[in-house]
């Protein structure tokens, strides 16, 4: 059996980061407020519950405790003072989800068009997609868990997709059924 | 499947997760010009059955607009380019006529 499990995350932290991702001052106030390294490309960094997630190549996602955004921001918008960015609290506009089990790769197999064998989605990687009708951020942590993100707005309808698409009777396309 | 790599992610992008924009290396012609070349730069386009210049954006991702070159006729896809490009660059033009011998560029 692999049964895969969806789990709401409760609210957690979440900052926008834009701007030129190559200025050293960026990656060091990054490092400063949630002690992530900046992420390679298409990559996340993460440090314990905290992690900063590669967005655009002009874009992160800083993920820190809810009650650290305000410091957080005031401390980004001192490194980054004269240099061109924007920071901005979207905390209360996205919704976490975890996805757990052997199966996820086969869930995640029916709401997206992405190619989500190993080849192409190795752990540690972080994938922005179109689950169904709706934008997500998809970061596979292990082998076994995901974290997706998506607009507040639309979190009834992922997270009734996420627990149709693993209801029981199992696909074991990317992982092999025993 | 139409299948483009989004030149700043790197991805492999499903033409689902994408918005269309048209032809392009498209030359705006704006208030001042000629009705003429007002008229060419808002409605005429080469259209030519096989290979295409076209923009598309990657909406379902990084939100950047990218250029592809590929053809229509078989979809095959001879590359993927950064927006800020005014022309075709010669790695992509060469992919092209190494396919289709004798081609040449409409326009
Ligand atoms: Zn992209």
């Amino acid at each position: 059996m692999s049964e895969v499990t969806i789990r709401k995350q409760a609210p957690r932290g979440m900052i926008t980061l834009r701007g030129d991702l190559s200025v050293p001052a960026l990656g060091a106030a990054c490092a400063e407020v949630n002690g992530c390294d900046l992420p390679a490309r298409g990559q996340a960094a993460h440090a314990g519950e905290a992690a900063t997630l590669w967005m655009s190549s002009d874009e992160l996602l800083l993920l820190l405790p809810q009650a650290d955004v305000p410091d957080a921001l005031t401390r980004i918008g001192a490194a980054l003072a004269g240099s061109h960015h924007l920071a901005v609290d979207v905390s209360d506009a996205r919704t976490l989800f975890s996805i757990e089990g052997a199966g996820l790769r086969d869930v995640l197999g029916k709401l997206t068009p992405a190619d989500v064998s190993a080849a192409a989605w190795p752990p540690g990687a972080l994938r922005r997609t179109r689950l169904a009708q709706v934008a997500a951020a998809i970061w596979l942590r292990t082998e076994t868990e995901a974290q997706l993100i998506c607009f507040r707005s639309v979190t009834d309808y992922v997270e009734a997709l996420l627990h149709t698409a693993a209801k029981a009777g199992q696909v074991g396309f990317h992982r092999p059924l025993r | 499947m139409l299948t483009f790599e989004c030149p700043y992610c790197g991805v492999q992008a499903d033409e689902t997760e994408l918005s269309p924009g048209g032809e392009a290396h498209l030359t705006r012609h704006g208030p001042e010009s000629s009705d003429e070349a007002f008229e060419g730069y808002l409605f005429l386009r080469e259209n030519p059955r096989g290979v295409h210049f076209e923009r598309w954006r990657h909406s379902f991702g990084c939100g950047k607009w990218f250029l592809a070159a590929r053809c229509t006729m078989t979809l095959e896809v001879f590359g993927t380019y950064a927006a800020q490009t005014t022309e075709p660059p010669q790695d992509i033009l060469d992919k092209i006529t190494g396919r289709r011998p004798g081609w040449r560029r409409l326009g």
